[in-house]
C-alpha cells in the first residue's frame, strides 16, 4: 500500500518542466539533479515533497523528451507514484522501467494536499480526504511484468530476455 | 486482413505475424545515443555488466547536443562516452559531425529497419520507411546488449495529403496543420502512416521534417512508404543497394483516416508553449522577435538552408533581431558552402553555428533572455526549452524564420518570396 499526499499539477506537464535542457550538465550529478524536480512547473516542488507522496497531474503528462532523468528525478525526490488523466508514451514506459508506477484514472477527483492511499494489487486510489475511492486502468501485462521485477535492468538480470 | 507499415515492419523484424496490440520482440538493426541520455545509458549498461550484443545491429554514439561542450561537466560526460566507445568498439560521432537523426538518415537508416535512439526524435528516420522510436536510456542500455527491445505494434492513423502545397508552404507547414488539428497527444501510442499524392511527390527532407515531429503529437512512430523518392535519396547518399519498396497494404486497417488538402494549408506557426497551438503566421503579424534560429533535426538540411538563403540573399537582418543557423550535419554544412549559402547569411549578418543541436534545447549557443522571443525551426517550444522559462519560443519553417531575420517580426514569407 502506498501511502502520501497529493501533489497537483495541470495539463502538458513536460519533460522541460520536469528537468529543463539548461540542466544538462548536472544528468551526471543525479542528486544535485534532482533538487530542480518539476523547477519549471513549481519551483516549490522539490522542497515540499516527502518520500511516498503523489504526482497528480491532467492530461499528456512528461510529454517531449526521451530522457529518462525526468521519471528518475521524481523516483528520487520520493514519489512513490504519478496518478495523471493521461501520460506520454515514452515518459511512461521510462517510469515503469524505473520502478516507478503511473497510474490513469480520473484525477479531477483528487484535490491538491489530498492523503492518499493507492494499493496496486487491488488497483485502488482510496482519497482520505474527501472519502473517494477511485479506480486506475490496468497496466498492461508485459509493463506490469517489467515494473514487478523493479525496473527494466533488474528484469533483463533476471531473466537474461524478454519473456513478456 | 491487410498490414499497415508499422505491422509490416514489426512482423518482418519479429519474424511473427503481428497485428496491432500485439507485444513483439524485434531485432534492431541501429541503437544510439546522445550526449545527454548516453551517460546514463553507459552506466547502466556498466553497472548491470552488460556486453555489447554480438550479433546484434549497430551500436551508435553521437556527441551533438552540446557540441562543443559549454562546460565541464559536460566535457566530463563526453570523455565517458568517447571511452565507452572506445573500449567496445562502437562507432562515435564526435563534435562537429552534426545531429544524430540527420547522420543516421544521411548514412545509416534504411527501409524496414527497426531503430531505437535515446532521442524522442529518433522518429525522423520513418521518414525513410524505418520503424525509428524513441526511448529512455534503459532500454537502449539493454537494446546495446541484447540486440532487440520490445513493442507493442501500434494502432494506425492514415494521414492522406492531396493537393499542391501554395508557393512559401513547405512540408514544416503540414506537420504544424496536423499537430494543430489533433493535438499534443492526438496520436499518443499510435503510428503517424502518411500517404497521398502530395507524400508521393515529396522528396525525402521534408518527409524526414514531417517524421520528426510526429512525437509532437505524441506518436510512436511516423512513417512513410519507401518508394522512388526514397530510392532516389539513398542513390544521392552512395546507398542506393539499400533501397527496398515498402509500402501499405491497400485494404490495411486504421483507426482512423485524416485527410488533409495540401493546397489549403497557409505558413503556419506553433506559439508558446506548445507545439498545438498554432496560428497562421500572418495572423501573427506584429510579434516582435529577438533571434532567428534555423537549424535542427527538423530543418537544418540543405533544402531548408536552400529556402532561407534565397529569401535572405542580398538583404540584411532587423537590427533588432540577431540570427544563428546550425547546419544540421558536416555534409550540410559543406554542401551549403559550395552552394555559397553560407556567405550568404553572413552577409546577411547571421552567425553560423557548427554542425549539431545548437540552440535547440537551451544548454548553449543562442539561450534566451528574459521575456524574449524566439521563432525556431526546431520541433518544440516548451517552456524553458531554449534556456529560460522566461522566454518565449514560436516554430515556423526557414521561409518564415528568414522572413522574421529581415522585419524583425512573425511574418508570412509569402510577403518576401
Amino acid at each position: 500500500m502506498l501511502k502520501g499526499r497529493a501533489f497537483k499539477f495541470g495539463d502538458s506537464i513536460s519533460t522541460d518542466h520536469i528537468v529543463p535542457g539548461r540542466l544538462a550538465h548536472l544528468r551526471s550529478n543525479l542528486p544535485e539533479l534532482a533538487k530542480h524536480v518539476l523547477e519549471d512547473a513549481d519551483p516549490t516542488f522539490a522542497s515540499k515533497v516527502k518520500s511516498g507522496d503523489f504526482i497528480v497531474a491532467g492530461n499528456n503528462f512528461g510529454l517531449g523528451s526521451s530522457r529518462e532523468h525526468a521519471p528518475l528525478v521524481i523516483k528520487m525526490s520520493g514519489v512513490s507514484a504519478i496518478l495523471v488523466k493521461s501520460v506520454a508514451r515514452i515518459f511512461f514506459r521510462n517510469a515503469i522501467n524505473l520502478g516507478l508506477p503511473v497510474l490513469v484514472c480520473d484525477t479531477d477527483k483528487i484535490s491538491d494536499g489530498d492523503e492518499l492511499e493507492v494499493d496496486l494489487e487491488q488497483g485502488v486510489i482510496n482519497d482520505k480526504s474527501n472519502g473517494n475511492k477511485l479506480t486506475f486502468k490496468r497496466i498492461p501485462k508485459a509493463m506490469l511484468s517489467i515494473l514487478n521485477e523493479g525496473g527494466l535492468i533488474p528484469y533483463i538480470k533476471k531473466h537474461g530476455d524478454f519473456k513478456l | 486482413m491487410g498490414k499497415t507499415l508499422a505491422e509490416k515492419i514489426l512482423s518482418r523484424k519479429s519474424q511473427v505475424d503481428v497485428c496491432a496490440g500485439d507485444i513483439v520482440v524485434a531485432s534492431v538493426d541501429l541503437a544510439f545515443v546522445q550526449d545527454t541520455t548516453g551517460p546514463l545509458t553507459v552506466r547502466e549498461f556498466e553497472a548491470a555488466g552488460f556486453e555489447l550484443s554480438a550479433n546484434g545491429g549497430k551500436t551508435v554514439l553521437f556527441l551533438d547536443h552540446a557540441a562543443p561542450s559549454p562546460n565541464c561537466q559536460l566535457s566530463t560526460d563526453h570523455i565517458l562516452l568517447r571511452s565507452f566507445a572506445r573500449r567496445t568498439g562502437s562507432r562515435l560521432f564526435d563534435v562537429g559531425e552534426g545531429v544524430c537523426h540527420q547522420i543516421v538518415a544521411e548514412s545509416m537508416a534504411k527501409p524496414g529497419d527497426v531503430i531505437v535512439g535515446s532521442d524522442s526524435h529518433t522518429v525522423t528516420a520513418g521518414g525513410l520507411g524505418a520503424f525509428a522510436t524513441g526511448m529512455g536510456s534503459s532500454d537502449i542500455a539493454v537494446a546495446f546488449a541484447l540486440g532487440k527491445t520490445w513493442l507493442r505494434v501500434p494502432e494506425s492513423i492514415r494521414v492522406m495529403v492531396n493537393g499542391d502545397l501554395q508557393k512559401g508552404v513547405y512540408a514544416k507547414d503540414l506537420i504544424l496543420h496536423l499537430i494543430g488539428l489533433i493535438g499534443a497527444d492526438g496520436a499518443t501510442y499510435q503510428s503517424l502512416e502518411f500517404g497521398g499524392e502530395t507524400i508521393e511527390k515529396m522528396p525525402v527532407s521534408g518527409r524526414l521534417t514531417i517524421a520528426n515531429m510526429a512525437i509532437e503529437a505524441g506518436a510512436k512512430v511516423g512513417l512513410f512508404a519507401a518508394d522512388e523518392m526514397t530510392h532516389k535519396y539513398l542513390i544521392e547518399q552512395a546507398r542506393g543497394d539499400y533501397y527496398q519498396s515498402i509500402s501499405p497494404d491497400t485494404d490495411a486497417s486504421y483507426i482512423k483516416t485524416i485527410e488533409i488538402d495540401a493546397a489549403g494549408i497557409e505558413p503556419t506557426v506553433s506559439k508558446p508553449h506548445t507545439v498545438d497551438n498554432t496560428a497562421l503566421a500572418k495572423e501573427l503579424k506584429g510579434t516582435r522577435i529577438q533571434q532567428v534560429f534555423i537549424g535542427t533535426c527538423t530543418n537544418g538540411r540543405l533544402e531548408d538552408l536552400a529556402v532561407a538563403a534565397t529569401i535572405l540573399e542580398g538583404k540584411k537582418r532587423h537590427p533588432e533581431t540577431r540570427v544563428i543557423i546550425a547546419p544540421a550535419s558536416k555534409e550540410v554544412l559543406l554542401q551549403a558552402i559550395a552552394a555559397g549559402y553560407i556567405q550568404t547569411f553572413i552577409e546577411v549578418g547571421a552567425v553560423i553555428l557548427p554542425p549539431g543541436c545548437a540552440a535547440c534545447l537551451g544548454l548553449h549557443q543562442g539561450v534566451l533572455g528574459e521575456g524574449e522571443a524566439c521563432l525556431s525551426t526546431a520541433n518544440r517550444n516548451f517552456k524553458g526549452r531554449m534556456g529560460n522559462p522566461d522566454a518565449f519560443i514560436y516554430l515556423g519553417s526557414p521561409a518564415t524564420a528568414a522572413a522574421a531575420a529581415i522585419s524583425g517580426e512573425i511574418t508570412d514569407p509569402r510577403e518576401v518570396l
